[in-house]
């Protein structure tokens, strides 16, 4: 296989980007981060709608989210803006523990002026310093790669995410850490799962976690059909959550399961994990990404076109029309395998070369596009 | 050439890979061991939708995937086009 080139970090992760992130703490400090990423280029800021007066486990998810994001080795180094300068001193601490450069400033007292000025310069200088960073042979061991589908259809199942699975399979024998999730998304297929749990340990707390989301789900009393089948699966062709469970579950390949991850926890070793997640595209690669995944397979039957400020997503899709009515947002065709013109061995195979392109710095589509999709998981309102 | 595929033996649903009209006797293929079966499709159905190999009462549960993906809505014949309006989720 073609050799692979990451960048070794600090506390020996390996990244396949170099950003240097300006995190918001809040609402609030969007402004002010987004002014800096215009003035210091190769900056990326990750605007975001949420931050103030959470609370409890829902404050920890936005803190253990926002510090992940920060210390993802697709990161170089950071910097955190905060209306209040202990909540951004404290993300900062967080992300200082791997050792990567960072800086934070707090807006009250300063304004947005002052503010931006101090953080441009530190920008200046983290960026420059992070040009100098140079990538190094790495081996597939070394990544964390996260999976999540969307917007499925019945091409999904049969083709485009049997292909992850093949990839993924691959990619825990050689050593390598994958994550996947959607909790809800699991209905009807949760018993198979469960039955890959190495520990009874861990399935035990994967039921408890698969019944605690649906429990939730079912406690609003809602018609889901619509929403979970989404429109978008319905018109595909998808007609209950079990048979598009069924398809999803094609995509996590055949190996035990090892780990039973919170929203945005980090996984503790290699191996295939399952996290806690929603089933919503931005919300689940942003938790993943948290948790330190550095590249992301995204099957997708109608065509979802969803991207990450930080972790490359590489779309592939089997079905035909989307391939034809919506090419710039797709990585990969593995149509051929729904006449069977291709073998589910060289689709995998296919799929591994971009993989191997993109790790090396090919953008993906969702890069070249500017798909910076950021979004966060709330556990409940604010107070 | 084929014109839609089924996962797996047993299962009530084949996925149309390619468009089907109504009355066209089309060849499916079953993925986990290559065998062929002929159905006279009772609907359009198209590509990504699904076609029944297995005629079903009311209330049974229709299998695909080796797996129960839900019920049926109505009773369900072979060649007919299958979806929302005559299956659903046995979960939600």
């Amino acid at each position: 296989m073609t050799q692979l080139y990451g960048y070794r970090r600090e506390n020996g992760t390996v990244g396949i980007r170099n950003h240097v992130l300006i995190i918001p703490v809040d609402d609030l400090s969007n402004a002010a981060c987004e002014a800096v990423a215009k003035q210091v280029v190769g900056t990326i800021a990750i605007p975001h709608a949420y931050g103030r007066l959470q609370y409890g486990e829902d404050l920890e998810l936005h803190f253990r989210t926002l510090i992940g994001t920060g210390s993802n080795p697709n990161v170089a180094a950071a910097i955190v803006i905060g209306i209040e300068e202990n909540w951004a001193k404290k993300i900062a601490d967080g992300i200082a523990e791997t050792g990567k450069p960072v800086a934070y400033f707090g807006i009250e007292g300063n304004g947005d002026f002052e503010t931006v000025r101090k953080a441009s310069w530190k920008a200046k200088e983290f960026v420059q310093a992070a040009s100098e960073l140079v990538k190094e042979p790495i081996e597939m061991k070394d990544l964390v790669v996260s999976i999540k589908c969307g917007e499925s259809d019945t091409t999904s199942g049969l083709a485009s995410c049997p292909t992850v699975g093949v990839v993924v399979d691959q990619l825990v024998d050689a050593g390598a850490t994958v994550l996947f999730g959607e909790t809800s998304e699991l209905t009807g297929g949760e018993q198979l799962i469960a039955d890959r749990m190495a520990t009874p340990e861990l399935r035990e707390k994967f039921i408890k976690t698969f019944n605690d989301y649906v429990s939730f789900i079912e406690s609003q009393d809602a018609n889901l059909l619509g929403s979970q089948p989404t429109q978008g699966n319905i018109a595909g062709g998808l007609s209950t959550i079990e048979e598009k469970a069924m398809g999803n579950i094609e995509k996590t390949g055949t190996r035990p399961v090892v780990g039973v991850l919170k929203p945005a926890e980090a996984p503790d070793g290699p191996g295939l994990h399952f996290m806690d997640t929603s089933s919503a595209a931005a919300e689940c690669i942003t938790l993943m990404a948290a948790a330190g995944a550095v590249i992301h397979f995204f099957p997708t039957g109608q065509g979802n076109i969803v991207g990450h400020p930080i972790e490359p997503v590489i779309k592939l899709t089997a079905n035909p029309k989307t391939v034809a009515g919506m090419r710039e947002h797709i990585d990969l065709n593995v149509s051929g395998l729904l006449s069977r013109e291709l073998t589910l061995a060289s689709a995998g195979e296919a799929l591994k070369d971009v993989m191997v392109r993109t790790v090396n710095g090919r953008m993906t589509a969702a890069e070249a596009l500017g798909h910076r999709e950021f979004a966060l998981t709330r556990l409940y309102p604010s107070a | 050439m084929h014109k839609f595929l089924i996962h797996r033996s047993g299962d009530h649903l084949g996925v149309a890979t390619q468009d089907i009209r109504e009355g066209e006797a089309v060849v499916g293929v079953y993925m986990d061991d290559d065998s062929i079966v002929e159905v006279v499709a009772k609907g359009n159905i198209p590509l990504g939708h699904k076609m029944a190999i297995e005629s079903l009462e009311t209330g049974a549960a229709v299998i695909e995937y080796g797996q129960q993906v839900g019920i049926t809505k109505t009773a369900i014949v072979a060649g007919d086009y299958v979806h929302v309006h005559n299956i659903k989720s046995a979960r939600w």
